[in-house]
C-alpha cells in the first residue's frame, strides 16, 4: 500500500512536470509577453529593461528553471491585466466552477444510470430505443448551442430562469457558494443542464453497454435461479458489475466537464475560472493561463488517482500495486 | 383418453409432458426442445444425456422458467408436485426457484458474482426463502459450507469468489443450491469445467448431499461415464427429442438405440490408453432445418430406406427401455 | 459491387433504420456541401452581394419574412441558408482533413510502436497516456491559444489531439497480429520489416479504425465549432458553422434567434447522422457482439 502510494505520487509528479515543460514551451513560442507590460510608446531601452525584469533575456533553460522554481514555490506571477497575483484570481473563481461541475455531474448521474440500466436490461423495447436515440442526439449536439437555445427559451422568451451570472452567494468557510441560496440554485440550473448533457449521454451509453455485457454473464442467471427478483438481479447483481467501466471513464468525464465549463461559463457569464481562462486567452494574459493549466492538470491527476482508488473499492479482484 | 386417479404416493416429483421450447431467431425457429417427456420420483437421479446442442440445458432452464427472449415455452406441461410450472406466474416461479428447485451451473468461474462475498451470495438465498434472523442465517451458511467440505467456513464467508479455486467455487455453488433444502436440483454439466481429479470429488459430494437431503436431481451432461455412476434413470436427447429412456444399468449394458450405442462407445476406456476413441461420425444436423424421417439417420450405421420416410416414435424395447428407432438393437447386439 | 449488395453487411444495413437515417443525413449533407453553394443566389462572402436593407429578416414563414431568405438574414443582410451551406463546407472540410491526418499519423506511430517495441514504444505510448488523461477540447483550446486562429491551425490542433486513439488501437492489434504464425513465417522467410508491416500487418489492423474514423469526423466538427465559438478557431473571413452560431449569439438577446439556431441544427444533423451510422458500423464490424 505504501509502495503503491509512493509510486503513484512519483507518477503524478512526472505528469505534472511534463505538463509544465509543454506549457512553458508553448508559451515561449507564442508572442512576446514583454509587450503586455510596457506602454505602447515605450522606448527600446524601456523594453530592454522590462525584458530583463521579466527574465526574458536569459537563455531558455535558465528561463525554464526559473519558471519551474516559481511554480514549485506557488508563485505564478501577476496577471498582466488585473495586476493581481494570478493564483489569487484563479482561486477566487474556482468555487464557482467546481459547484457548477458538481451539480452537472449529479444531474448526469441521476439521469443516466437508471435510464442506462433500463435500456441495457430491455434492449428490444420501444422506450429503450427512444432513450438510445436521445442519448445519441445528446452527444451530437454542440453543448454551447444547447445553452443558447435554453437561454433563448427560458430566459429571453419565458423569463423562467436568469440568463447569466451566479446570483446570490453565501459564505461557507470563507468560500462563496451559490448552492446555499435559492437564488444561486435558480441561476445554476440552466448552465448545469447545458454542461451535463454530453456527460449524461455518454454515461448512459456506458451503463447500457455494461448492463448488456453483464446480462450475458452466468452469475446473473444463477442469481435468477436462486429466486432473486428481476429488480434485484439488475440492480444488486448487475449494476455493480456494469458500473466498473463507467467508473473508469468517470474521471475522464469529470475532466471533460471542467474543460467544457469554459464554454458554458462563457455563454452564461458564469464567473468561474473557465471564463477567466477564455478572457485571458483573448488578452494573452499568460500568468493566468499558466495557473489555470497547471491547476487543472493537478486536478486531473488527482481525479485519476481517486478513480483508481474507487475502482479497488468496487472490485475486490483488483488490489493496489 | 383414459382417466387415471393418481394417489399422492405414486405421483412423481416432476413430470414433463411433451415439453416444447423454441427459439425464434433471425435465421429461423430453433426447436431446441421439441416434445420431451420424463418423470422423476422423489430421491431419484435422472441423467439427461446428449451431445452439445441437443437441447439438454434448455430443458433445465425451461423447468425453472428461465428461458429468455427469443426463446419461449411453446407447449407441454411441467408438473412439479402436480403444479404446472409452464403456466405459473413469475412471482410463483421466484418462490420456487432456489427454495424447491435449485440449479448448479456448468462453469463455477462465472456463476458466482465476482463483486459480492461468498457469504453474501449464500445469505441471499436464505433471506429470500427463510424466516431466519441474520445470525441464524449465518450459522446455516457456515454449516452448509462445512458440509460441502470447505474448512474455516466462517472466515471463508467474507472471501470473494476469486479467492477460491475452481473446485472450491463449485462446492460453494452446490452449497448455495442446497442451502434452502430444495426437493429438486438441476445440475447442468456440473463437472465439465473442472479438472478430472476434482470431478469425482464433486460428483461424490453431490450424491451425498442429495442423499442427505432426500432431494431428487436432474443431471444434465454430455458425459455418459458420469451419468452411469450417478443416475438411476437416463434420458437420451437428440435434436431436442427423447430418443431413449430407461434404467441406467439397462441402458449402459445394452442400449436399444444406435445413438446411445454410439455415445457409450465414445467413452474413453481408462484402462486402455492405446484404444482409439470411437466418435460418432458426422455432426448434429442443423436444428432449424431438420430432415424428414429420423434425425439420426445420416449418422446411423443401421439406417435403411424407412428411416428417411418415417419419423420413429418412442416404443417399449427390451428390459426397461423405451426408444425411438425403427431398427432397435437387441440385447447383446453391438 | 454485386458482391456488396449480396453481403450480410448490406442485408443488415437495409434492416437497420438508424443506419439508413444516419447515412441519409450524411449524404444529404455531402450533397448540400458539394452543390449547395451553386443553388443559392447569394455568396455570403461577397460584400457586394449583400444589402443592408435585407438585414435581420426573420425566416420566411414568420411575419416580415422574405421568400428569398428561407431561414432569415443576419445583421449584414446575409442569407442564413447561404451562410450555412458555405459554413458547412468549412466545418466538414476541417473534420475530414483532420481525421485523415490523425488517422495517418496515429496509424504510423501505432505500427512503429507495436512492431518495434522498445524505447520508441514506451515514449509514444507514454505521450498518448498523458494526453488521454486530458480532455481533447482543453488541449485543442490550449494549442489554439498558443498558435492563433486559422483553418490550418485548427487542423494542427485537431490532429494533435486525434492521433492518440489510432495509435493505441493500431498498436494493440499490431501486437496481437505480430504473434500470429503468418507474420512469424514471413519473418523467417526474410521479408524486410517494412514489407511485413505493409503487406501483412496493416491490412489486418485497419478494420477497427473505420468506426473510429467515422465517429471522429463528428467529434472534430463539434470541437472545431466549440473553438470557433470561443473565438479561437477559424477566422471571421471563413466562418464555419460554429462561428455562425457565435455571431448569432451576440444578437440572441434581441430575440434574433434564427441566425444561431439554424447553423446549430445543421451541426446537429451532420453529427447525429455520423454517429448513427458509426453505431451501426461498430455493431457490424465488432465480431465480439455477434
Amino acid at each position: 500500500m505504501f509502495g503503491y502510494l509512493v509510486k503513484r505520487l512519483l507518477q503524478m509528479t512526472l505528469v505534472l512536470w511534463i505538463v509544465s515543460v509543454i506549457v512553458f514551451l508553448m508559451m515561449s513560442f507564442t508572442g512576446d509577453p514583454v509587450f503586455m507590460v510596457v506602454p505602447v510608446d515605450a522606448t527600446d531601452a524601456e523594453i530592454a529593461q522590462a525584458r530583463r525584469l521579466l527574465g526574458l533575456d536569459q537563455p531558455m533553460p535558465v528561463q525554464y528553471w526559473r519558471f519551474l522554481v516559481s511554480l514549485v514555490q506557488g508563485d505564478f506571477g501577476y496577471s498582466y491585466v488585473f495586476r493581481q497575483p494570478a493564483m489569487t484570481l484563479i482561486m477566487e473563481r474556482l468555487p464557482a466552477t467546481v459547484e457548477m461541475v458538481l451539480v452537472a455531474m449529479v444531474f448526469a448521474l441521476v439521469i443516466s444510470i437508471p435510464l442506462g440500466v433500463y435500456a441495457g436490461a430491455n434492449p428490444e423495447s420501444k422506450i429503450s430505443r427512444f432513450i438510445m436515440a436521445g442519448s445519441l442526439l445528446g452527444i451530437s449536439l454542440p453543448g454551447f448551442w444547447v445553452g443558447m437555445v435554453l437561454i433563448y427559451l427560458f430566459a429571453v422568451q419565458w423569463g423562467i430562469f436568469p440568463s447569466s451570472g451566479r446570483g446570490d452567494t453565501a459564505e461557507f468557510f470563507g468560500l462563496r457558494i451559490s448552492l446555499l441560496t435559492g437564488d444561486g440554485w435558480h441561476h445554476i440550473v440552466l448552465p448545469a443542464i447545458t454542461l451535463s448533457l454530453a456527460t449524461t449521454a455518454i454515461l448512459l451509453r456506458m451503463t447500457r453497454a455494461g448492463m448488456m455485457e453483464v446480462g450475458r454473464q452466468d452469475f446473473m442467471k444463477f442469481a435468477k435461479a436462486k429466486g432473486v427478483s428481476r429488480r434485484d438481479v439488475l440492480y444488486r447483481h448487475g449494476l455493480k458489475n456494469a458500473i466498473i467501466p463507467v467508473v473508469t471513464i468517470f474521471g475522464l468525464q469529470l475532466g471533460d466537464l471542467i474543460a467544457f465549463a469554459t464554454i458554458t461559463e462563457t455563454i452564461f457569464s458564469w464567473p468561474g475560472m473557465g471564463k477567466l481562462l477564455i478572457d485571458s486567452i483573448y488578452r494573452a494574459d499568460r500568468p493566468v493561463i499558466v495557473v489555470y493549466l497547471m491547476l487543472v492538470a493537478l486536478i486531473f491527476v488527482v481525479i485519476n488517482f481517486i478513480v483508481d482508488l474507487v475502482y479497488t473499492l468496487i472490485d475486490p479482484r483488483i488490489s493496489l500495486k | 383418453m383414459t382417466i387415471t386417479i393418481e394417489t399422492q404416493t405414486d405421483q412423481p416429483l416432476l413430470e414433463l409432458k411433451d415439453l416444447r421450447t423454441h427459439f425464434h431467431t433471425f435465421a429461423g425457429v430453433v426447436k431446441a426442445v421439441n416434445g420431451v417427456s420424463f418423470k422423476i420420483g422423489a430421491g431419484e437421479i435422472m441423467g439427461l444425456v446428449g451431445e452439445s446442442g441437443g437441447g439438454k440445458s434448455v430443458v433445465g432452464f425451461s423447468i425453472l422458467g428461465l428461458i429468455e427472449s427469443p426463446g419461449k415455452i411453446e407447449g407441454g406441461e411441467i408438473l412439479f408436485d402436480g403444479e404446472d410450472l409452464a403456466k405459473a406466474s413469475d412471482e410463483r416461479l421466484r418462490e420456487i426457484r432456489g427454495r424447491d428447485i435449485s440449479m448448479v451451473f456448468q462453469d463455477p468461474m462465472t456463476s458466482l458474482n465476482p463483486l459480492h462475498t461468498v457469504g453474501d451470495q449464500m445469505d441471499e438465498v436464505l433471506r429470500l426463502h427463510s424466516n431466519l434472523d441474520a445470525d441464524a442465517r449465518k450459522q446455516a451458511c457456515i454449516k452448509m459450507l462445512e458440509s460441502v467440505g470447505i474448512s474455516q467456513a466462517e472466515e471463508r464467508l467474507k472471501a470473494y469468489p476469486h479467492q477460491f479455486s475452481g473446485g472450491m467455487r463449485q462446492r460453494v455453488v452446490i452449497a448455495i443450491a442446497m442451502l434452502a433444502q430444495p426437493r429438486l436440483i438441476i445440475a447442468d454439466e456440473p463437472t465439465t469445467a473442472l479438472d478430472v481429479t476434482i470431478q469425482s470429488q464433486i460428483l461424490k459430494l453431490m450424491r451425498q448431499q442429495i442423499a442427505d437431503n432426500g432431494a431428487s436431481m436432474i443431471l444434465v451432461t454430455h458425459d455418459l461415464a458420469v451419468v452411469s455412476e450417478m443416475a438411476d434413470h437416463i434420458t437420451v436427447l437428440y435434436c431436442g427429442q427423447v430418443v431413449e429412456q430407461g434404467k441406467t444399468r439397462d441402458i449402459i449394458e445394452s442400449p436399444s438405440h444406435p445413438y446411445t450405442r454410439g455415445l457409450i462407445d465414445s467413452i474413453p476406456d481408462p484402462t486402455d490408453r492405446m484404444a482409439r476413441l470411437n466418435q460418432i461420425p458426422g455432426n448434429v444436423p442443423d436444428i432449424r432445418n431438420l430432415p424428414k424421417g429420423c434425425n439420426f439417420r445420416a449418422r446411423c450405421p443401421r439406417a435403411q430406406d424407412l428411416c428417411a420416410e418415417q419419423e420413429p416414435t418412442l416404443k417399449p424395447q427390451h428390459n426397461s427401455l423405451v426408444s425411438a428407432c425403427h431398427f432397435p438393437l437387441q440385447p447383446g447386439e453391438k | 459491387m454485386t458482391r456488396f449488395f449480396a453481403s450480410e453487411f448490406f442485408f443488415n444495413y437495409t434492416r437497420n433504420w438508424s443506419a439508413i437515417i444516419g447515412s441519409a443525413l450524411m449524404f444529404a449533407f455531402a450533397f448540400a456541401v458539394l452543390v449547395g453553394p451553386f443553388l443559392v443566389a447569394q455568396n455570403p462572402y461577397d460584400i457586394a452581394s449583400l444589402d443592408l436593407m435585407d438585414s435581420y429578416k426573420p425566416p420566411m414563414w414568420l411575419e416580415g419574412g422574405d421568400p428569398r431568405f428561407p431561414f432569415g438574414t443576419d445583421g449584414q443582410g446575409r442569407d442564413v441558408w447561404a451562410s450555412i451551406l458555405y459554413g458547412a463546407r468549412i466545418s466538414l472540410f476541417i473534420g475530414l482533413a483532420a481525421m485523415c491526418a490523425s488517422c495517418f499519423i496515429g496509424t504510423f506511430l501505432g505500427l512503429v510502436a507495436g512492431f518495434y517495441g522498445g524505447i520508441l514504444d514506451s515514449i509514444i505510448m507514454r505521450i498518448a497516456d498523458i494526453q488521454l488523461s486530458f480532455p481533447s477540447i482543453l488541449i485543442a483550446l490550449f494549442l489554439m491559444s498558443a498558435v492563433g486562429t486559422g483553418i490550418d491551425k485548427v487542423l494542427i490542433a485537431l490532429t494533435a489531439v486525434g492521433w492518440v486513439v489510432y495509435a493505441r488501437t493500431v498498436r494493440g492489434s499490431t501486437l496481437s497480429e505480430k504473434q500470429k504464425e503468418y507474420v512469424q513465417a514471413a519473418k523467417v522467410a526474410g521479408l524486410p520489416n517494412h514489407k511485413i508491416i505493409r503487406k501483412h500487418i496493416l491490412p489486418n489492423v485497419l478494420t477497427p479504425l473505420i468506426v473510429i474514423a467515422t465517429i471522429q469526423v463528428g467529434t472534430f466538427v463539434l470541437i472545431e465549432a466549440s473553438l470557433s465559438f470561443l473565438g479561437v478557431g477559424v477566422p471571421i473571413t471563413q466562418p464555419s458553422l460554429g462561428l455562425l452560431i457565435k455571431n448569432g449569439f451576440d444578437v440572441l438577446f434581441s430575440g434574433l434567434w434564427w441566425t444561431s439556431v439554424f447553423p446549430g441544427l445543421a451541426i446537429m444533423m451532420l453529427v447525429f447522422g455520423i454517429n448513427l451510422f458509426g453505431d451501426f458500423l461498430r455493431d457490424e464490424l465488432n465480431p465480439r457482439l455477434k
